[in-house]
């Protein structure tokens, strides 16, 4: 029987090369098979004969919204910094879009990074897309020489062994917990919409870290980050993450130091994920770019959980609604500002800190 | 070159005597994802048999991430204050217990452009390499591409070859002669054991399909007429530019200084940097000579097969596959060599 | 001492310890200012011996270290001087000392203009822009300390006002000398201003002498050096006769740190000067 992810590449392909063959779009933001097994690559067709290497299965786990805003300029007529804009409307981009990753574009056009008319989004309903690492922590060592993907399980092979693995055993974490996975805004339906997904507590791996004691919450933090080399994949990965200049590279002033020691990497972290708190998707997109096998979306997670119980918010759900940290209403909850007067809860108790917004 | 013969257990033992006068590192499975990482080790059964590398390379042991060059006391007004004062380390030699060939081979090559770095040399002249030759290679190792061997012997004091029973160890240097006595309990191996590694590793050297010799055919092309080839473009296009693949390698070995005060505690350090990063290059008024993610990426891979070769010989890489692996949009170099090896 | 000593011949990262003897504020806005340096050891001292082209990287403990073009010729012998332009963290911590303050100097780097071999017995001319004349003047004051092992000296030097104008006293000697020919030239018509008014490249095109027997040394800003190589090539310049200094961005400054290569030359080691001829062959990262 045909897989789910093999009928939604053949129609990706057959749209993508429409799409490109009749001029719609000038360029289409899709994956190519990667060189080893349950790798894909980001890959940017330009032409219909690009189109059909297209293809679509478990493994698409980079965000596709990052590659976005620098396609949409490479298509763009080249332009020095003094020429006037061109005339008429810029050339399109078409891309592939989850539920998450559409709510990320969606997030790009409130902050102007990308415009609503200037991308074609074919939609899919994700199933869920399987963790590397996760695999292969399961086959202990042995080498996957091949891994053919079923709808349920993955068939996976090597020196002298087969093995079948039941495939939602190894989806990541951020789309088990995942409530959305059908794409907010899109042009061509991919396949059928799935309708949100019943999900019994989305945020249990965030309440077992709340549950901690501050300073086993603050060890737990510190062993999770431990072995982080600063490679900024996770923020590379990150469709948030555009500053022109990252904190942790300013040097006027400078806010972080530049090697692996502890406190610096602690800083990086928080403030990575400070930085896209109620804009995080929970996209997983760094989880899965991280060659060191940190969880750092579980930082992120935790502010999502923030931010939709106290302001009821969600990112990128709707591109009416604007972002919860970029407005303000009379009635947020402020009872976290500390003032003068009042001591604050865990003076001096640096565990405690990156946790303490919602308790308060 | 002397070779002996030991068993499981006279490892285990060297291992434990090793540890009186060295502090012994080896392959330790980090994680329930079957990571393994350099670990401070005491006996044998704590590692890890898993073929192919571990997650980071060696390097980590030659440039730390960071090395602290000098210390100062910082304006303090002080009669010293704002002197360097030198801190090479001069802590306890070490030995690295179960290092790949490849791993070795990336310390001799990162020494050729570290000829004159007293804190890389001083490093070299610490650290002993007990290596192991790989019976079974990863899909992603191709080490006989670029001039090394499953049973390359280059950069290591000691290679072991595990054989049915137990392991033949070639002492290659006076260290490793004297690494093996400090051991004790070795044999000599006898011409039985010495027909069999050789039969042994012309099976692994066949094993993985050589492409005939790299570096020379690398050599002989005019790769800088590749410049502006096209498929710089579509590396670059899927590249996220982080420093997965460039941290990770043991042969990338680009640092950034800097100088670093807490209360009044001065010290100048060298971390890892990368060329895959924009400020690598980039001028206080803000002209960037690699400002273009595709300048950065054929950087990178040009440095290794064709800038580093032009100066001193072979290809800097040494075919570990960490970067293949590691990437997060699966960059693979394999690919560029063959993009490369094209060119006429 | 003996111990300090042989730390500098092993260690190529540590500075030769030195002490801010004079700063000259250069230009009117305040933004260029020329140290002049005294290595405090007097065996450093000695043994100092660089090449009008070299650099040095000027280290502040704290701070950080930069390079920056050793400014004062090897014939002059009241210590170093480097002429910095205020730009980020270290230049501008170095603009806020003071005389007596103390700094280390690692160097000296790089290669250098070839004074001593392609250069004699040319005919030269110099031709620089803003702030890069600091390298220029240590090759001109070598020049006029070894005048005959050289042709004829043309000097071309123009900064945007009379006041951005560095080393102005000396500029006004040379201006008297008759082994040198200067000319130096403003942007625009400033009041007060009797000299040449007029861009580089243009004044460039109408002064320069026959490339006969003759090479040029061109510093200043990307674009003066894209706009004076049209004027000089249509009087017959080629490449090959003209030597430039190129500035990538640099840590270790000895070849191992990776930040300057252009392509497959360290401009740290093969350069900062090359000849045009080579750099026309370097991929545009510079
Ligand atoms: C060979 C050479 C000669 C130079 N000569 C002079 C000179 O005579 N006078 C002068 O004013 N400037 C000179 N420069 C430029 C000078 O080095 C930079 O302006 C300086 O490094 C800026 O440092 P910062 O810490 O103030 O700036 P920041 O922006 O804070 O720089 C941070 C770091 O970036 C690097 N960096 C930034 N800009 C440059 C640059 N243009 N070149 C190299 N590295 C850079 C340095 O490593 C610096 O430490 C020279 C550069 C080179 C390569
Ligand atoms: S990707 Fe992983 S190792 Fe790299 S900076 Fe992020 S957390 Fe650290
Ligand atoms: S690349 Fe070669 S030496 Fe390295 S692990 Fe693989 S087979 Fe062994
Ligand atoms: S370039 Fe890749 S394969 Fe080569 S040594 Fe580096 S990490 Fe290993
Ligand atoms: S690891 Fe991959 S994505 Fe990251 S910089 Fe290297 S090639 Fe690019």
């Amino acid at each position: 029987m045909e897989s789910s992810s093999s009928k939604i590449t053949d129609e990706i392909r057959a749209e993508a090369s429409r799409l490109l063959s009749s001029g719609e779009v000038a360029a289409f933001l899709g994956f190519v098979p990667g060189s080893l097994p349950m790798t894909v690559r980001p890959f940017v067709a330009r032409s219909s004969e690009d189109a059909a290497r297209l293809v679509w299965n478990s493994f698409c786990v980079m965000n596709l919204a990052n590659y976005l805003p620098e396609v949409l300029k490479s298509v763009e007529p080249p332009r020095g910094p003094g020429d006037p804009e061109p005339e008429g409307p810029l050339p399109r981009v078409g891309v592939l879009a989850t539920g998450c990753w559409s709510r990320n574009m969606v997030v790009q056009i409130q902050e102007n990074r990308i415009q609503r008319d200037r991308v074609v989004i074919l939609g899919i309903s994700s199933r869920g897309m399987v963790d590397r690492k996760k695999v292969l922590a399961r086959l202990g060592g042995r080498e996957a020489l091949k891994v053919e993907e079923q709808d349920h399980s993955l068939l996976v092979s090597g020196r002298a062994f087969n093995e079948e693995i039941p495939r939602w055993e190894v989806v990541r974490d951020n789309c088990r917990s995942c409530v959305h996975p059908d794409p907010v805004i899109w042009d061509i339906m991919i396949g059928e919409r799935a309708g949100d997904r019943q999900n019994a507590n989305r945020f249990a791996q965030v309440e077992e870290i709340e549950s901690l004691a501050p300073e086993e919450r603050w060890a737990w933090f510190q062993e999770e980050i431990s072995s982080c080399i600063r490679c900024y994949a996770c923020r590379n990965a990150c469709p948030l993450c555009y500053c022109p200049t990252c904190f942790v590279d300013d040097s006027r002033p400078q806010w972080v130091g530049k090697s692996i020691e502890p406190v610096d990497t602690a800083i990086f972290h928080i403030l990575r994920a400070y930085h896209c708190a109620g804009r995080c998707t929970d996209c997983g997109a760094c989880e899965s770019a991280c060659p060191m096998g940190i969880r750092m979306r579980l930082f992120t997670k935790k502010l999502e959980k923030d931010v939709l119980e106290m302001y009821g918010a969600e990112a990128g759900m709707d591109p009416e609604t604007p972002l919860p940290l970029s407005t303000f209403s009379p009635d947020d909850p402020q009872d976290f500002i500390v003032t003068g007067q009042e001591s604050p809860k865990s003076t001096g108790d640096e565990a405690g800190r990156s946790g303490e917004v919602s308790q308060s | 070159m002397k070779v002996y013969k030991i068993s499981r257990e006279g490892l285990d033992k060297w291992i434990k005597h090793w540890t009186e006068s060295y502090d012994v590192f080896g392959p330790v499975e980090k994680n329930e994802n079957g990571m393994t990482d350099w670990a401070e080790v005491k006996g044998l059964d704590e590692i890890s048999t898993a073929p192919g590398t571990t997650k980071q390379p060696i390097k980590t042991f030659y440039l730390p991430q960071p090395e602290t060059l000098f210390t100062f006391t910082s304006r303090g007004g002080e009669p010293d204050s704002d002197v360097l004062k030198e801190t090479l380390d001069e802590g306890r030699p070490r030995v690295l217990f179960g290092v790949r060939p490849c791993d070795a081979r990336s310390v001799t090559l990162n020494g050729l452009a570290y000829e004159e770095d007293p804190y890389y040399m001083a490093n070299v002249e610490r650290t002993l390499l007990v290596g192991v030759s790989c019976r079974e290679q990863c899909g992603t190792c191709f080490c006989r591409w670029v001039g090394g061997s499953p049973f390359g012997t280059e950069g290591l004091d000691i290679l072991l070859i595990e054989t049915e029973q137990n392991f033949v160890a070639e002492a290659l240097t006076d260290r490793g002669v004297s690494l093996v006595e400090a051991g004790g309990g070795a044999r000599e191996a006898s011409g039985e054991d010495l027909a069999m590694v050789e039969s042994m590793r012309q099976e692994a050297e066949q094993a993985m399909s050589a492409m005939p010799d790299t570096a020379e055919t690398l050599r002989s092309k005019d790769l800088m007429s590749m410049y502006n080839a096209d498929f710089w473009g579509g590396l670059s296009e899927s590249c996220i530019n982080c420093g997965a693949c460039t941290f990770l390698c043991p042969t990338c070995y680009c640092f950034d200084i800097q100088d670093e005060v807490v209360r009044k505690k001065g010290r100048r350090i060298r971390y890892w940097d990368s060329c895959m990063f924009p400020l690598f290059t980039q001028h206080a008024s803000g002209h960037n000579p690699r400002g273009q993610k595709v300048q950065r990426v054929r950087n990178r891979f040009m440095h290794k097969l064709k800038y580093f070769p032009d100066r001193f010989g072979p290809v800097s890489c040494v075919g570990c596959g960490r970067c293949i692996r590691e990437c997060p949009v699966n960059i693979d170099i394999r690919e560029v060599l063959r993009d490369l090896l094209g060119v006429e | 001492m003996a111990e300090s000593k042989k730390e500098q011949i092993n260690n190529p990262y540590m500075p030769f310890p030195a002490r801010i003897e004079d700063i000259i504020v250069e230009t009117e806005d305040g933004n260029l200012k020329t140290f002049r340096l005294m290595l405090e050891r007097p065996e450093d001292r000695e043994n100092w011996s660089h090449v009008p082209g070299q650099f040095a990287m000027l280290s502040l403990a704290g701070r950080g270290e930069i390079p920056i073009g050793i400014a004062s010729s090897p014939t002059e012998k009241d210590g170093l001087l480097f002429t910095v332009n205020k730009a980020g963290v270290v230049t501008g911590a170095l603009h806020s000392m003071e005389v007596g303050a103390s700094v280390g100097v690692r160097g000296p780097l790089g290669n250098g203009f070839p004074v001593d071999s392609e250069l004699k017995g040319k005919n030269i001319v110099i031709i620089a822009g803003g702030f890069a004349f600091t390298t220029l003047r240590a090759t001109l004051l070598y020049m006029l300390a070894n005048r005959r092992d050289y042709g004829r000296i043309t000097v071309i030097y123009g900064a945007r006002t009379p006041g951005m104008l560095l080393y102005r006293k000396e500029l006004e000697e040379w201006q008297k000398r008759d082994d040198v020919e200067m000319h130096v030239t403003i942007d625009r018509e400033t009041q007060g201003w009797t000299g040449l008014v007029g861009f580089v490249p243009t004044v460039a095109g109408q002064v320069a002498p026959s490339p006969e027997n003759a090479v040029a040394l061109i510093c200043g800003p990307p674009v003066m050096i894209k706009f004076t190589m049209p004027p000089l090539e249509k009087i017959g310049w080629t490449d090959e006769q003209v030597y430039l200094s190129l500035e990538n961005r640099m840590k270790c400054g000895i070849g191992i740190c990776g930040h300057c290569n252009c392509g497959p030359v360290y401009v740290c080691k093969d350069g900062p000067v090359f000849t045009r001829a080579e750099v026309m062959k370097l991929p545009v990262e510079f």
